[in-house]
């Protein structure tokens, strides 16, 4: 077989596990051309590496920037390392449906030519020799709804923005992707930086905008950088010229504040202000960026447009269910086999994406979290239920942008709880009453129930602030933030209750209410956790002083016996109780 | 180059004071009272409307950071495969709460709210470089490998 070109994935999780070494070593030791492509999604097998040989590609994972790899890679040896070649499994294959993220891992993501020969563009240029309300009515007729988590009508929104007769427009793309735990717009950002300005410059002939802005988190430089080069060479080709005129295009960089992605919110920090919402109406159709006619849609909702002016609006319609069209990007992430970036049909059912693509083992999950902050836990025994937008919002989650965090049978769901309120807490703007107080004082109940210190009328103030605060908030943090909170009770309510009445963590994650004990039959007494205890909780003869121990886990990481474990609370030894007794 | 100066790259509008914030904060490394009041000035505005800004952003700091700068990862995914404890460890280690900067001005610890490497979680950065499927003997390890790259480049 001879090699005819290698493609190391560099996007920001290839290159946090060690792919620039990789992509660096390879293109010392070949002639071949090596480059350093997108994230395809495989992001369990980082560092990957792609090389194309005349008799086809071989995938392989996990390739560290040593010797012995990168000669495993240029020998094609398989057989000496058959760890190293990543076959994708046929179950996510048979359910994935590539048509966003199809050119990804093919090129140099700012490689402007490639984009071109693999069909890049064909969307605008089609889209320019439509009349811009024949766009519109295309994108209508698609049924995309926008993919930050609203579900609007993307088509319904381009045609308010069109029917606006002044001259000024602004079209602002929403990279700000706060939702912890969710990277769609990232990889998209970062791997098909000119697809997603192509949807933007398409949007902009239909509804006559002359001013483009890609509002983007600074946490990702990757995805800024690229996005940068994709304007320069599009300024270029003139391919922004839409109308006659050059449009102006402009990356800002948000500056981590999550209540940022809410529409009015950012507008604000466009204007160089505090990101707080405003009262909608009027909608920033109306009175947007400076009082301009502004229209926002996420990042992925752009990366749609391109394919469905391509391939027309029912090919595109023609995936998914009454409850969304098209497909959809989701972040698999937390306690599976195979995290990583799908894209797969709406409709698909939470079990097929957890278990099948995921290879999640049946039995050891708990719920999956979709939606980030916003949303919900939804427990496994629903995990037929179809991921739709109308779908889940019936089960008391979100679709959201497309974050799913798979939640294992060893976590604490009121924990879990806990963690979304530290954070939306934190990211409240301090608008609102219910919002910027009812949420903390949420937060610091649910504290106080980790802690060990809670009762059940906990538990019933926590439905009633809830309700509050999602009524009483004006944009969506706050009319959201109660959510992971009154879906966790909803179906983890047991859980809640062992933490108030039985003073217990059924998970033996929350540290006040577990204890650490050493299985004598097990110890070697190597002294490993004595030296590994910063506290001197361990005693010479190998017992845990649970009054001194905070629960740090690292007696429990360095014991090579797995003598060492947490148990229920009351189970372990105490100092107090014995000097009490003595 | 001084502060004024390199602000002169932006248009001295009131929608460019982020950039301008950030401009400073990846030189500094942080938002000194004296660059705020340049800042201010530059821009034609109060030096408290830019305060205003500052502490909204959480990516802006007011206090100057440690050489290398550990922002660990709590991301919902990071959080659920054990944040908590890494930040633990490391404070034990390093002897500095989560938003603290050490005496000898070597490391500051901090969180941070998603790197968006969450399929490698949990993830921790030390100066941008991302270290990812933490667990504690490999998180001790690189602490220490910092440590050691600290004291040998110390004047």
């Amino acid at each position: 077989m001879q090699i005819n070109e290698i493609r190391v994935g560099v996007s920001s999780c290839g290159l946090a596990a060690g792919a620039q070494d990789v992509l660096n070593l390879l293109k010392e030791r070949t002639d071949v051309p090596v480059l350093g492509v997108g994230c395809i999604g495989h992001c369990y097998a980082e560092p990957l590496v792609e090389v194309i040989t005349d008799a086809g590609s071989l995938l392989f994972r996990n390739i560290q920037g040593t010797t012995k790899d990168i000669d495993a890679v240029l020998s094609l040896n398989t057989k000496n390392n058959p760890e190293k070649q990543l076959h994708i499994r046929s179950e996510r294959t048979s359910r994935e449906n590539l048509r966003i993220t199809g050119l990804i891992g093919k090129s140099e993501p700012v490689d402007i030519d490639a984009y071109v020969s693999f069909g890049g563009f064909d969307g605008l240029k089609k889209a320019l020799r439509m009349a811009p309300e024949s766009v519109v009515d295309e994108v209508k007729q698609s049924q995309l709804r926008g993919r930050g988590g609203g579900g609007f009508s993307t088509g319904v929104k381009w045609s308010l923005l069109a029917a606006k007769s002044s001259g000024d427009k602004v079209i602002i793309c929403n990279g700000d992707e706060g939702d912890p735990g969710a990277f769609m717009d990232r990889s998209l950002m970062e791997s098909l930086p000119y697809q997603v300005l192509e949807g933007m410059l398409i949007a902009a002939h239909a509804t006559g905008a002359t001013k483009l802005f890609i509002y983007c988190r600074a946490e990702y430089p990757l995805a800024i950088r690229n996005i940068r080069i994709a304007i320069d060479k599009v300024r270029e080709l003139q391919l922004n010229a839409i109308g006659g005129t050059p449009l102006d295009i402009e990356v800002k960089e948000g500056a981590g504040a999550f209540v940022c992605g809410e529409e009015t919110a950012l507008i604000h920090s466009l204007e160089g202000k505090r990101g707080m919402p405003r009262f909608r109406p009027p909608y920033p159709t109306d009175s947007g960026y400076h009082g301009l006619p502004s229209m926002i849609s996420n990042v992925e909702t752009f990366a749609n447009v391109p394919v469905i002016l391509r391939d027309g609006a029912a090919s595109f319609s023609s995936v998914g269910t009454a409850g969304g069209r098209g497909t959809k990007l989701f972040a698999l992430a937390g306690d599976i086999k195979y995290p990583g970036l799908v894209e797969v049909p709406m409709g698909i059912t939470l079990g097929e994406i957890i278990y099948e693509i995921g290879g999640a083992e049946p039995g050891s999950v708990k719920a999956v979290q979709t939606g980030g902050p916003s949303g919900g836990c939804i427990p496994a025994s629903l995990f037929d239920t179809p991921v739709d937008y109308d779908s889940l919002n019936s089960l008391g989650a979100i679709m959201g942008s497309g974050g799913l965090i798979v939640i294992g049978n060893n976590r604490c769901m009121v924990e879990t709880a806990r963690y979304f309120l530290d954070f939306t807490h934190r990211e409240s703007c301090g608008k609102c009453t219910f919002c910027r107080v009812g949420a903390k004082r949420m937060f610091e109940t649910l504290e106080q129930i980790t802690a060990g210190d809670g009762t059940k009328d906990d538990i019933a103030f926590l439905e009633d602030m809830g309700r509050k605060v999602k009524a009483g908030s004006l944009c969506g943090l706050g009319a959201t933030a109660p959510n992971p909170v009154l879906a966790t009770l909803r179906y983890f309510r047991s859980e809640f209750e062992a933490h108030v009445v039985d003073k217990q963590c059924p998970a033996l994650e929350c540290a006040a209410l577990c204890d650490v004990t050493i299985d004598k039959a097990l110890c070697t007494e190597c002294k490993l956790c004595l030296k590994n205890c910063a506290l001197n909780a361990i005693s010479e003869d190998y017992v845990v002083d649970n009054d001194i121990c905070t629960r740090c886990n690292s007696c429990i990481e360095s014991c090579a016996q797995d003598a060492i474990a947490r148990v229920k609370a009351g189970q372990g030894y105490r100092g107090s109780v014995e000097r009490e007794v003595g | 180059m001084n502060t004024s100066s390199y602000l002169k790259q932006f248009a001295p509008e009131k929608g460019n004071i982020i950039k301008g914030l950030q401009e400073i904060q990846q030189r500094e490394g942080y938002i000194s009272r004296e660059a705020l009041d340049k800042c201010a000035d530059y821009f034609q505005i109060a030096p408290a409307e830019v305060e205003g800004v500052v502490t909204f952003y959480s990516q802006f700091k007011r206090v100057k950071p440690g050489k290398y700068r550990v922002s660990v990862c709590d991301g919902t995914a990071c959080h659920i495969k054990g944040t908590p404890l890494i930040l633990d460890w490391i404070s034990t280690e390093l002897g500095i709460g989560n938003g603290e900067t050490d005496d000898a001005g070597l490391f500051s610890l901090e969180t941070v709210a998603c790197l968006g490497c969450c399929s490698l979680a949990p993830v921790l950065s030390i100066n941008g470089e991302i270290f990812g499927n933490l667990n504690r003997k490999s998180t001790l390890r690189i602490l220490k490998r910092f440590k050691k790259a600290g004291v040998s480049n110390a004047d």
